[in-house]
């Protein structure tokens, strides 16, 4: 019977790899508390290392079966090292933690090549192999037991005498010796003589126990190993002797070896999915189902006396479309310790590089958002906390000498608010240092030595490209190339990335992300023939404009007065350099939006109305505009822009010259260039 | 043809077993733990258990203990999935009343012949 065993192996490859994320994570556990403790060895604690154990084994366990020899033979090693902390042979010391750690690595990267079918790094992986096992040859304090698999008696006869006497308690474990007696009569001709001598009186006897023991003629060429084989789960709970009536040449015993299984990629990326998920799905999608019968029901005999109910099974059905689209959207959520799970590792890495003392706390890492946010927030997260360790956290006697704890302290916090993710990166360092990131500013030629800027526009030029302060280039921070990138690529995401900091306390960087790529909830808005989008999640209000409140400072742009705050107002047909139904505000209105913490007032002529967008990228069926994020097909097929308000407000308020203006924000004119022309229609 | 219920923590050997015994027609349920198993065999009577021992939440000698201790349990055939390496685990396994056990790595064909062991 021939069953394919491949059909396996996409399994096996998901669950070793998650098993070699919660044995890395564990690792990283024992390895912090031995940090905590400063001992070298760490007292762990035994449901770590079972959870340890538990991975490799299974991995162990699965290798061997679905014919990955190289990965099985590599997590045998493992797992008996494994094995003999788990004993409290000994006891971890950071080095086995550390050489742990390249175990998993090994393991992964076999279990890679398995599946894409690629070749794996042989000689690193040798290496850490024979480390593993000098290792263990140094724990020899206890022989290591079952270790060479027991000597095979070759012998083949044709004649066997078997005395088989079964413990009374034989039962009780599920054997039965009636199939022993079967099995062995498949080897050959049996004949068989019960011994009835040890039955008890019947007010004696337990019919739960066996009473009865059996002398066998086996006749038929059978090796002992068989014959022994037949009872290899008994032999504690039995009296036995295998004897040969005579003796023959003995025979070799064989394996079967495991046939090289052809691998098959199966490249397809798969996604798991919560069971209540698709429960929620089925759900929806089951009051679709009703709703449109509802609907054909009112078709079929329509009149209008049912308009009412028309509206109302259409207000209905477009309820059950959200609910689907939420549920569908819901599908292609994770919660973002997929991202987060890389970063102790990472933190372990380099502080361990760098010298430096650091302990990694993760908050709110169940928060869930879109998979391929997740895919493309990796390496820019990576890269924050990479620069917290780099620059932000200080060597252990920096730290001592400021009157701080040794170990440094990086927390990530993510949170839900509203249609976008947070995520805070937050270290407990030295702190932007002003003074530094000025000066090296200056001898790149970004800015004049005689340009005043605040702290926090000091802060923003680390996002400038080509800027890197770092003393020495290492391979963890300081290529210069970096936070720009880091921007950047949150930005194509449609998010933003903040900076807080205090000298000496520590920097924080805030990622908000959209929960979702695809769908926005958009406010649309007319401007003259135009229709744009405002995304609903930048909108705080929208107000009539009273023209006593603007305001124009000498000089500067437009301010609106708005209970004793003062807005930069922004007439979008100027910046966009369209013909507005009225240029006088008070025949218009003010979308009031606000972004990285910021507000404006934009002015448009009339609102539209709210609803859900379907997000097209304008880079790539037009080009980049600054000012509008993205673009999008109405209802009635014609293309409307999506506005990008973070730009906006930046751009608002450099206009404004509500900051001390530095003149390297571009004016708005160039802006209004750029965006005039892509007004397709 | 019999009920059999595979207990294992790894899906792809619970899938592997299942395809296995289904294949020659019998009927397979699954657990991924102790604790599943236990539940699941609430008032329901299987032919045989085939049960790993390194599992989360409760382990396979644990099972095995709890198993025996139910009247519907007390001899029917449990066997345990181990590897070579597990000799000490193996002997817990027949003290707590195992019936036998299957050495991994094991192919189809190894398995079908050891239920047909104990199925008779």
């Amino acid at each position: 019977m021939a069953i394919d065993m491949r059909q396996f192996h996409q399994t096996f490859f998901e669950e070793s790899l998650e098993g070699l994320t919660v044995m890395e994570a564990e690792l990283l556990h024992l390895e912090r508390a031995a940090c905590a403790s400063g001992q070298d060895t760490v007292y762990a604690d035994s449901e770590i290392l079972n959870t340890i154990f538990r991975s490799a084994h299974s991995i162990k366990g699965g290798s061997s079966t679905f014919g990955f020899g190289d990965v099985a033979a590599f997590a045998h090693v493992l797992e008996s090292r494994l094995d003999a902390l788990r004993d409290r042979r000994s006891q971890p010391s950071q080095r086995v933690v550390g050489l742990l750690l390249l175990s998993v690595d090994c393991l992964r990267s076999l279990i890679v090549a398995a599946k894409t079918g690629k070749e794996a790094d042989r000689n690193a992986i040798e290496a850490v192999r024979v480390q593993l096992e000098k290792l263990e040859s140094e724990n020899t304090a206890l022989p290591v037991t079952g270790k060479t698999p027991t000597q095979v008696e070759a012998l083949t006869t044709t004649h066997w005498h078997i005395l088989f006497r079964p413990n009374p308690r034989m039962f009780h474990t599920g054997n039965d010796p009636l199939r022993i007696l079967r099995e062995l009569a498949g080897l050959g001709k049996l004949k068989t003589t019960a011994d009835v001598s040890g039955l008890p009186s019947w007010e004696q006897l337990n019919p739960e126990e066996c009473y009865l023991s059996w002398n066998v003629e086996l006749v038929g060429s059978t090796a002992r190993e068989a014959v022994a084989d037949v009872f290899s789960w008994v032999l504690d709970d039995c009296c036995l002797e295998i004897a040969p009536k005579t003796m023959l040449a003995p025979t070799l015993s064989q394996r079967t070896v495991a046939e090289a299984v052809a691998f098959m990629d199966t490249n397809a990326g798969t996604l798991r999915v919560n069971v209540p998920k698709i429960d929620g799905l089925i759900n929806t999608v089951g009051e679709l189902v009703i709703t449109q019968t509802m609907l054909s029901q009112i078709a079929t005999n329509f009149s209008f006396d049912n308009l009412s109910r028309l509206f109302a099974g259409i207000a209905q059905l477009e309820r059950n479309t959200r609910e689907l689209q939420e549920s569908v959207m819901r599908i292609r959520m994770l919660p973002l310790s997929f991202a987060f799970n890389r970063l102790p590792r990472l933190v372990h890495d380099m502080s361990q590089k760098l010298g430096k003392k650091v302990e990694l706390i993760v908050h709110g890492e169940q928060t869930e958002i879109d998979k391929t946010v997740i895919d493309r927030l990796i390496d820019p997260l990576l890269h924050l906390v990479r620069n917290c360790l780099g620059h932000g956290i200080e060597p252990p006697a920096e730290r001592i000498a400021a009157g701080k704890p040794e170990t440094g302290i990086i927390e990530l916090k993510a949170y839900q608010k509203g249609g976008n993710v947070a995520i805070e990166i937050r270290d407990d360092g030295r702190g932007m240092q002003h003074e530094r990131i000025f000066a090296k500013a200056v001898e790149r030629g970004l800015i004049s030595a005689e340009a005043k800027l605040s702290p926090e526009e000091i802060s923003e030029m680390i996002f400038l490209p080509g800027f890197s302060t770092a003393e020495t280039v290492t391979d963890v921070s300081g290529r210069g190339v970096g936070m720009d990138i880091v921007r950047n690529n949150i930005r194509s995401l449609g998010g933003s990335v903040e900076i807080a900091s205090q000298p000496g306390r520590g920097t924080c960087f805030i990622v908000r992300l959209p929960l979702t790529l695809a769908i926005l909830d958009g406010l649309s808005v007319q401007v003259g023939i135009h229709t744009y989008i405002l995304p609903l999640v930048s909108i705080v209000e929208s107000v009539r404009i009273r023209p006593e409140q603007v305001s124009r400072p000498a000089g500067g742009a437009e301010l609106y007065g708005l209970r004793k705050e003062y807005l930069p107002l922004l007439r979008l047909y100027e910046l966009f350099r369209i013909e507005p139904r009225s240029a006088d505000l008070t025949q218009g209105l003010l979308v009031i939006v606000e972004a990285d913490g910021k507000k404006a007032g934009l002015y448009v002529d009339d609102l539209l109305g709210q609803q859900q967008v379907v997000i097209k990228s304008l880079a790539t069926h037009y080009r980049k505009v600054e000012g509008i994020s993205a673009a999008t097909i109405l209802g009635d097929g014609s293309v409307a822009m999506i506005l990008d308000v973070t730009g906006l407000i930046r751009l608002a308020h450099s206009g404004a010259g509500h900051s001390v203006s530095n003149g390297s924000d571009a004016p708005p004119a160039t802006v209004a260039a750029s965006a005039a022309a892509p007004t397709i229609n | 043809m019999a009920t059999i219920l595979t207990v294992d923590d790894t899906a792809s050997m619970r899938q592997m077993i299942s395809f296995t015994l289904h294949s020659v027609g019998h009927e397979v349920i699954q657990a991924s733990d102790g604790k599943e198993a236990l539940k699941v065999l609430e008032g329901k009577k299987v032919d045989l258990v085939i049960a790993d021992i390194n599992m989360p939440n409760m382990d396979g000698i644990t099972l095995l203990k709890s198993l025996r201790a139910l009247a519907d349990y007390k001899f029917t055939p449990i066997l345990m999935l181990t590897t070579e390496s597990q000799d000490a685990k193996r002997q817990q396994g027949k003290v707590a009343g195992a019936t036998g056990w299957i050495v991994k790595p094991f192919n189809p064909e190894q398995l079908l012949t050891v239920v047909k062991k104990v199925l008779g």
